[in-house]
């Protein structure tokens, strides 16, 4: 399938209310060409609306979204010229697998010699070649999603709109399905806006992550940057595992439970902040181990054999709990201290970031 | 790193506000446009009419205003008649159809999809059939020389024959006959629904099965008994067939007095009368039992808010 | 007679001591289809008196009918009613279906509810309204007379089965299809209406049947040359009792188990 050229996204102010309720609160967002950008959010964010929004389902109250430099936040969702993949697939019950594909290409006005040609070569793509003839309803699961796929890009559309697509799946299909979506879209290099509420997914498999919640964009940014430095509390909270402490800063200098903390790219706050870490980044250290990390004393309240690891419940000096793993090897598990005992752990200065305490 | 952003700039805070909202109003109006045919036919052909027909009840033989009509509806003892032979049919058709109908719901609730399928075909015949074939088929049932009698004095429960027909029982047996299906299929819809882990909840409580079917799935099924019950009953009210065949004259329901009102008497003024109070009537009726058990139920395919 | 002592259901209680209500569960069912049955052998009594069952059997009952003027007028009057009414009132209500569930509000409950008022209305003043409306519009005893009043009868029966299979239809198809470039109608076309198709071929055998058995409304408003068949049946009722009434019943419940079957049969979705 040849490559053709994709377009970039540019939203703006857009708006939608239901009552009181806003799902989309003036959001702006901008994707690059070729991106694979998600939209991850808890369920009512804002995100299944904001991309129907560019589906042209539902009319915004307000605002401008362009594809390239056309402006279609009026177009009819027919002349949007989208592929969109639904959760529940949407494969049309009364046709085969074939027809299903072809159904956009005759749309078009394509000759069957032509038609016949693409759809057994989407098919090809999407790893089910040979299967235009079955129905839909002798497909698994997987192979439904996929014929989905073929379905919406047969017709080399500009942008590709998936809403949840692999969530019907179970865990093991989901994650080969995860590498798969991601192949494909490096072989065909359009613009794809994913729509998932599984952070692990969108780390997988985005170009940049738009974390929404309550109709906004709380921060878009690449997975490594959104794991590494999230903006606010929330977006913290929501993408993997984080602990929060509650420190004193002044003069630009970090102090928890009095003890000063090496702490980098330090921003402009004063007074009591959070300090974020995720907790798979601290050390367990020896008691007399020299280390050039941040410490942190505390003591074990409880330890809990989870089978490949250990949790360890820790109540530091300022008394706030924290939970550490460690894991349950015999070398591992022999430094370990007990319960009641006393344990260090290390920090590294690139591990954690300061947020205010409201915000987000 | 990029935060979500606020309306910074006024001048582009509605951005495209109106068209947008232009385009909303477009698609509603066609979506409205879609149910004008329908609603044209209706309301010319029967609405227009029925508030033409009911315009005549006020109105004396000289064309002048008047409240007569109304007046000798409440002097004259036989109106007060028609009503109670009218309720009286209605109220026995509706428990007799409840009594005999919500047991072979639930049997019918029980049965395995093959079986119910061929029993719930042996429900909708009858209702698809015309009610003229049906009373019709109780006509000569009930006879004298009929079907019943003859079998009766064979096996012999009874020596004479028996009038069954053209009397009050023999139109209630037919109304009851007719509204059956009526009563059966919202019942058997909404037994259907009832989640079956709920009685063995109830069994593994301890409960026996008498006490678990009137706790747990009676109840539970009232909502499909009260929508076939209120339809039951509200059908009746007009029922003018039935009771003209089977009542041998002596059955005049409110319809048929309607009817009589027309055909002998040419009293337009009367039968227009009647014909509000019993419009009244069932309307009355319909929207208490909407306010009580939701409009949605009664229509069966609601598209209430 | 094991069947006796398994249980029936989730309460342990057994078959054996639920016999009575299937025996009651079977009187109940006899009860409601037996009578509508025994018309039909009665149609082929030799005899000219009602008699079940029959003496001798013979078509002369039959023979009368097809060879009575009045009664093959009426036939083809109710038949060509009721085929009209199903042409006119299926696309209507399909249209005010699709409507409806696309408004989804207060406005399309309110007007969902008056589309079902011509059921709600006792019959009997649909029929002498329109009765004394199309005595000043010169309509009585016209074929489309009979048309348009059966229509307003036959809509809500189709509007309530195809506004419940679009209700459990997924939409999302439709959008699908609209996403892939096709503009709604299209969709709806391509689409929508091949999966709902059961529902429409039901709406419209329903719609046939409203007016094929309808009886009261027809007594006012259709008679002369286009008289229908009930109504005939009726008046036959009333004065005098000859088998061609059970004749023409059989031919009415023929007709109506035809037409419920071709729904079953046709109506269905393909599988491969």
């Amino acid at each position: 399938m040849a490559q053709s050229a994709s377009l970039p996204i540019a939203v703006r102010e857009l708006t939608k209310a239901y009552g009181a309720v806003h799902a989309l609160d003036h959001v702006d967002l901008d994707v690059k060409s070729g991106e694979f950008l998600t939209l991850l959010g808890p369920s009512g964010s804002g995100k299944t609306t904001l991309l129907m929004v560019l589906a042209g389902f539902v009319r915004p109250d307000s605002g401008s979204i362009r594809f390239g430099t056309q402006e279609v936040v009026r177009l009819a969702p027919h002349k949007r010229d989208l592929g969109m993949v639904f959760q529940n697939y949407a494969l049309f019950p009364h046709m085969n697998v074939a027809a299903n594909i072809a159904f956009p290409l005759k749309l078009r006005g394509i000759v069957s010699r032509e038609i016949a040609r693409r759809v057994e070569e989407a098919l090809e793509l999407v790893q089910l070649g040979g299967y235009g003839e079955r129905h839909i309803d002798q497909l698994s699961g997987g192979q439904r999603q996929r014929v989905a796929l073929a379905r919406a890009i047969v017709f080399e559309p500009r942008i590709v709109l998936m809403d949840e697509p692999l969530s019907a799946l179970d865990k093991q299909l989901r994650e080969a399905m995860q590498l798969e979506l991601r192949r494909l879209h490096e072989r065909l290099g359009t613009t794809t806006i994913y729509v998932t509420h599984d952070q692990r997914e969108a780390l997988t498999m985005s170009d940049r992550i738009a974390v929404i919640n309550h109709g906004k964009v709380m921060q878009l940014d690449t997975p490594r940057r959104i794991y590494d430095r999230p903006a606010n509390p929330f977006v913290a909270e929501f993408i993997g595992e984080s602990a929060f402490l509650g420190v004193e800063v002044a003069a630009g200098v970090c102090r928890f439970a009095g003890r000063v903390l090496d702490v980098r790219n330090m921003p402009a706050v004063e007074g009591r902040c959070q300090l974020m870490l995720r907790p798979e980044r601290l050390r367990i250290l020896d008691q007399n181990e020299p280390t050039a990390a941040n410490v942190l004393d505390g003591t074990v309240a409880n330890v809990v054999f989870q089978g490949d690891t250990l949790l360890l419940l820790v109540r530091l000096a300022d008394g706030s709990a924290i939970s550490v793993r460690s894991p349950s090897n015999e070398a591992a598990a022999s430094t370990v201290p007990g319960v009641g005992g006393p344990i260090r752990l290390g920090l590294g200065s690139g591990d954690a970031i300061v947020l205010p305490i409201d915000g987000g | 790193m990029y935060v979500g952003g606020k309306a910074r700039d006024m001048t582009v805070g509605a951005l495209n506000a109106a068209d947008l909202r232009r385009d909303a109003r477009q698609e509603h109006w066609t979506m409205l446009g879609l149910t004008v045919p329908a609603l044209l036919l209706v309301t010319v052909t029967m609405l227009v009419p029925i508030v033409w027909l009911f315009s005549l009840s006020f109105l004396a033989d000289d064309g002048a205003f008047s409240l007569e009509h109304y007046r000798r509806m409440l002097e004259q003892p036989s109106y007060g008649r028609n009503f109670i032979v009218t309720f009286e049919i209605s109220l026995l058709t509706t428990a007799i159809a409840i009594a005999v109908g919500y047991p072979l719901a639930y049997v019918l609730a029980q049965l395995p999809p093959r079986a119910a399928n061929l029993c719930l075909i042996a429900v909708l015949l009858p209702f698809w059939t015309s009610l003229l074939v049906r009373t019709y088929a109780w006509l000569v049932l009930l006879q004298r020389q009929g079907l019943i009698n003859k079998w009766g004095i064979a096996q012999g429960w009874w020596s004479e024959p028996l009038a069954l027909v053209h009397n009050f029982s023999g139109t209630l047996i037919g109304t009851v006959h007719i509204m059956l299906p009526f009563l059966i299929l919202p019942v058997y819809g909404t037994m259907k629904s009832i989640d079956g882990s709920l009685m063995n909840a109830a069994a593994n409580l301890g409960a026996s099965p008498v006490r678990a079917f009137w706790s747990i799935y009676f109840p539970l099924s009232l909502p499909g008994l009260a929508a076939g019950a209120l339809i039951v009953f509200i059908l009746s009210l007009g029922f003018y067939v039935t009771p003209a065949v089977l009542g041998g004259g002596k059955v005049t329901m409110v319809s048929n007095r309607i009817a009589n009102d027309i055909e002998i008497f040419f009293n337009w003024g009367a039968a227009s009368a009647l014909g509000v109070v019993l419009l009244t009537l069932t309307l009355v009726i319909v929207y208490a039992a909407a306010r009580l058990l939701g409009l949605s139920r009664i229509a069966g395919a609601g598209h209430a808010p | 007679m094991r069947w006796l002592s398994q249980p029936a259901s989730a309460t342990q209680v057994t078959h054996g001591s639920r016999l009575w209500l299937y025996a009651l569960a079977a009187l109940v069912l006899a009860f409601l289809t037996l009578p509508t049955l025994i018309v039909v052998p009665m149609s082929f009594s030799g005899s000219q008196y009602l008699e079940f069952p029959p003496r001798q059997w013979s078509l002369r009952w039959y023979q009368s009918y097809l060879g009575s003027a009045s009664w093959m007028q009426a036939t083809r009057t109710s038949f060509a009613a009721g085929g009209l009414t199903m042409l006119l009132s299926t696309p209507l209500a399909l249209m005010a279906a699709y409507g409806l569930n696309a408004l989804r509000g207060r406005w399309a409950a309110i007007i969902y509810a008056a589309l079902l008022t011509p059921i709600i209305v006792p019959v009997i003043l649909v029929g002498i309204a329109v009765f004394y409306a199309y005595v000043r519009l010169k309509l009585v005893n016209s074929l489309m007379g009979i048309v348009l009043v059966h229509s307003i009868l036959a809509i809500p029966v189709a509007l309530i089965v195809i506004a419940s299979a679009l209700k459990s239809y997924d939409m999302n198809q439709e959008l699908v299809a609209r996403s892939l470039g096709a503009h709604r109608l299209k969709a709806f076309l391509l689409i929508t209406l091949p999966q709902i198709r059961f529902a429409v071929i039901t709406a419209a055998v329903l719609s046939f049947l409203t007016s094929f058995d309808e009886v009261v409304v027809a007594l006012f408003v259709s008679g002369g040359d286009n008289s229908t068949l009930t109504r005939n049946m009726f008046n036959a009722l009333r004065d005098q009792i000859d088998p061609t009434i059970a004749t023409i019943s059989t031919i009415m419940i023929v007709v109506s188990s035809l037409l419920l079957a071709v729904a079953q049969l046709f109506g269905r979705p393909k599988k491969q």
